[in-house]
C-alpha cells in the first residue's frame, strides 16, 4: 500500500519499492554477522554430535560384533531416529538457532529438514502435505549427490577403472 | 583417541558449512548441495575413505558422507555388474539413511500435533 510521509512531502510508494531498493534502506540497520562465534559454535556443537555417532557405532561394534563398515548403517539410523524425536519435540531447531550448521550439516540436520517440513505440512494432508513436501530441501541434497554419483561412476566406467574401491 | 578426531574433523566440516552461510552467504540448501558434491568428488579421488578411517563418525556423520557413500555404491556395483551398476548401486549404501528419515518423519507427522 502507499504510504505518504509527511516530513518531506515525499510520497514513498513502499509497493513499489524493489528489492535492490530495500536492501540498501535497510543495510544499515542489519547487524553484521558474527562469523567468528558462529563458527565457534558450529564446530563444538558438529563435533559433539559426531563424538554421540561414534559412540553409538563403538556400541553396535561392541555388543553385535559389527564391523565399523557394518555398524554405519544402523549408527545413521539411530541418529536420524534422535532427530527426529528431537524435532517433534521442537527441541532440535532450538539447537539449530544456536548452534548453525553445527547442526545442519551433520546428517541429524538432514533428518531435521525431512521431519520438520513433513509436520509443518501435515495440516495440507497426508500426500499432499507431508509426501509432497518432506523433500522440500533434503531433494537437493539427493538430486546434486545423485547426479555427481552418476557421472563420476560413468567417468570411472569411460576410463576403465571398474571401481578399485 | 579416535572420538577426539571424530571431534575435530567432524567440527570443521561444520565450520566450513557455517562459512558457507555467513562468508558466501549461500542458502542452506546451497551449502548442502555443494558439501554431498565435495564429499562424492572427494571419494572419486579415493580421499574419503583415509578420512573415514582416520576419524570415524567425523567423516561419517557429516552430509559429505552421503555424497561418498552415492559414488561408493555405484562405483562398487560398477565392478561387479558393469555398467548398469553405476544406477543400480549408487543407493545401496545410503539406503539406510534414506529409508529411516522418510518412515521416521512420516511417523512424526502422524502422531505429533502440529504447533502454531
Amino acid at each position: 500500500m502507499p504510504v505518504k510521509t509527511k516530513r518531506s512531502g515525499v510520497k514513498l510508494r513502499l509497493d513499489t519499492l524493489t528489492p535492490q531498493d530495500y536492501e540498501k534502506l535497510s543495510k544499515p540497520f542489519v547487524p553484521a554477522r558474527p562469523v567468528f562465534k558462529n563458527c565457534v559454535r558450529a564446530f563444538f556443537s558438529g563435533g559433539l554430535i559426531c563424538v554421540i555417532g561414534q559412540g553409538i557405532q563403538e556400541a553396535f561394534m561392541a555388543i553385535f560384533g559389527m564391523t565399523s563398515k557394518e555398524a554405519a548403517s544402523p549408527t545413521v539410523a539411530v541418529m536420524i531416529l534422535i532427530s527426529v524425536i528431537l524435532t517433534s519435540f521442537g527441541v532440535y531447531d532450538k539447537m539449530a538457532q544456536w548452534a548453525g550448521a553445527g547442526t545442519a550439516v551433520p546428517v541429524t540436520g538432514f533428518a531435521n529438514s525431512m521431519c520438520s517440513a513433513a509436520l509443518e505440512h501435515r495440516a495440507e494432508g497426508l500426500v499432499l502435505g507431508v509426501g509432497g513436501n518432506m523433500f522440500k530441501l533434503a531433494g537437493s541434497v539427493i538430486v546434486f549427490g545423485a547426479v555427481a554419483a552418476f557421472v563420476i561412476g560413468i567417468i570411472y566406467a569411460f576410463l576403465g577403472l571398474g571401481g578399485g574401491h | 583417541m579416535i572420538y577426539l578426531w571424530a571431534f575435530l574433523i567432524g567440527g570443521a566440516i561444520c565450520v566450513i558449512g557455517q562459512l558457507m552461510f555467513d562468508v558466501l552467504a549461500l542458502t542452506p540448501a546451497h551449502t548442502m548441495s555443494t558439501l554431498v558434491v565435495a564429499g562424492a568428488i572427494a571419494d572419486a579421488f579415493g580421499l574419503y575413505d583415509p578420512l573415514v578411517k582416520f576419524a570415524g563418525a567425523g567423516a561419517s556423520i557429516p552430509i559429505t558422507s552421503f555424497g561418498n557413500s552415492l559414488v561408493h555404491g555405484a562405483l562398487t556395483e560398477l565392478e561387479q555388474e558393469g555398467w548398469i551398476g553405476v544406477v543400480t548401486g549408487m543407493f545401496s549404501l545410503t539406503s539406510a539413511g534414506i529409508s529411516s528419515a522418510i518412515v521416521f518423519s512420516f511417523l512424526a507427522a502422524l502422531v505429533v500435533r502440529p504447533k502454531g
